[in-house]
């Protein structure tokens, strides 16, 4: 009968000693892998998704354009539109936002300055060829349509 | 300790985001200022490799209506590139064929990035394979491609170089102005 009655001797508390050993870890992770978010993105931003990905070796160099439907439909409406840090801009208004970021480079890396758009799926080539021809009157020639990895179904 | 590690852990993933620069690379041309003016140069119809999209983002390939996949788009443009002039109605050499892209301003950009991935594809396959690597090694090496001696080499074997310096089979893509037919 004592078979039964005996207790097993087993605690029930997972040990918590290293917990924050693991959370160091966690965030020493993210503290790594992520960078800090500069602007407010107020566009519609769903990437299109392609296979020839390529990256650009000088992370310093890229300038980013955000192209979609704005976010507030009922401020701004549901054109698409340009967002260049924090302010939405005409495509007119692109040759001075280039010369803006041109400026903070070095004067060497000036000209290999490469313009990432970020635009949304649904946005129309037209804004887009109007703003590609800015750009090349800014002599921003590089291009890098933002896109994500394909995923084979 | 660990409620602290937790606060920051918390602050870091509501203020950062992930890194992603990654994408299609395209070198625009000179300013349409900067281009000579009335230069008609007569490009023969062989070398070209017409591609149209539509306000729909319907393809029109070589004049006829595409329904095939774009892995069919990257093995004809492909065929194409590497004719040689076996087929009369197909392109000379590599370095003067042409791939001309051309949308309408209600195309999206959805069908724009499917088509230049299969154009960009094709060009990255060729030169993968003269080179001996696999297309996602090429894709780095053209990213950087002095990145050290070796990487250099595989470049050059890739695109090939001719007695002049220009690469044997160069990346002929022509996007042109977007029409302005559909809304």
């Amino acid at each position: 009968m004592s078979r039964f009655k005996k207790k097993a001797n087993t605690k029930q508390d997972i040990p918590t000693s290293s917990m924050p050993d693991v959370v160091f870890m966690l965030l020493f992770f993210f503290m790594v892998t992520t960078k800090m978010r500069e602007t407010n993105i107020n566009v519609e931003q769903h990437m299109p998704q392609a296979t020839q990905l390529r990256t650009l070796a000088k992370k310093s160099l890229i300038s980013y354009l955000y192209i979609g439907a704005p976010k507030k439909t009922d401020q701004f409406g549901t054109e698409p539109k340009i967002q260049a840090n924090d302010v939405f801009i005409e495509p007119k208004g692109v040759i001075q936002w280039v010369n803006s970021e041109k400026a903070k480079l070095d004067e060497v890396d000036r000209d290999a300055i490469t313009i990432s758009l970020k635009v949304d799926v649904d946005s129309k080539r037209g804004l887009i060829a109007d703003v590609e021809t800015e750009l090349r009157r800014a002599n921003a020639r590089k291009l890098l349509y933002s896109a994500n990895q394909k995923i084979d179904r | 300790m660990a409620d602290i590690a937790f606060l920051l852990l918390t602050f870091f993933l509501m203020t950062t985001t992930v890194a992603s620069d990654k994408g299609l690379m395209i070198q625009l041309p000179p300013p349409p200022e900067a281009l000579p003016p009335e230069t008609d140069i007569e490009i023969p119809e062989r070398n070209l490799f017409k591609i149209q999209v539509n306000s729909f983002d319907k393809l029109l390939v070589e004049g006829e209506p595409w329904t095939a996949s774009y892995r069919e788009l990257t093995d004809d443009i492909k065929a194409f590139i590497l004719n040689n002039g076996v087929d009369p109605k197909s392109s000379d050499n590599p370095q003067e064929a042409i791939v001309s892209f051309k949308t309408d301003r209600g195309t999206t950009h959805k069908a724009f990035i499917d088509v230049l991935d299969a154009i960009q594809a094709s060009y990255h396959e060729i030169y993968a394979e003269r080179a001996g690597v696999t297309v996602e090694r090429w894709r780095e090496i053209a990213s950087d491609p002095n990145a050290d001696q070796l990487t250099r080499q595989q470049y050059d074997k890739g695109r090939g170089v001719l007695p002049n310096g220009l690469p044997e089979i160069p990346m002929a893509l022509s996007i042109a102005e977007p029409t302005k037919v559909g809304g």
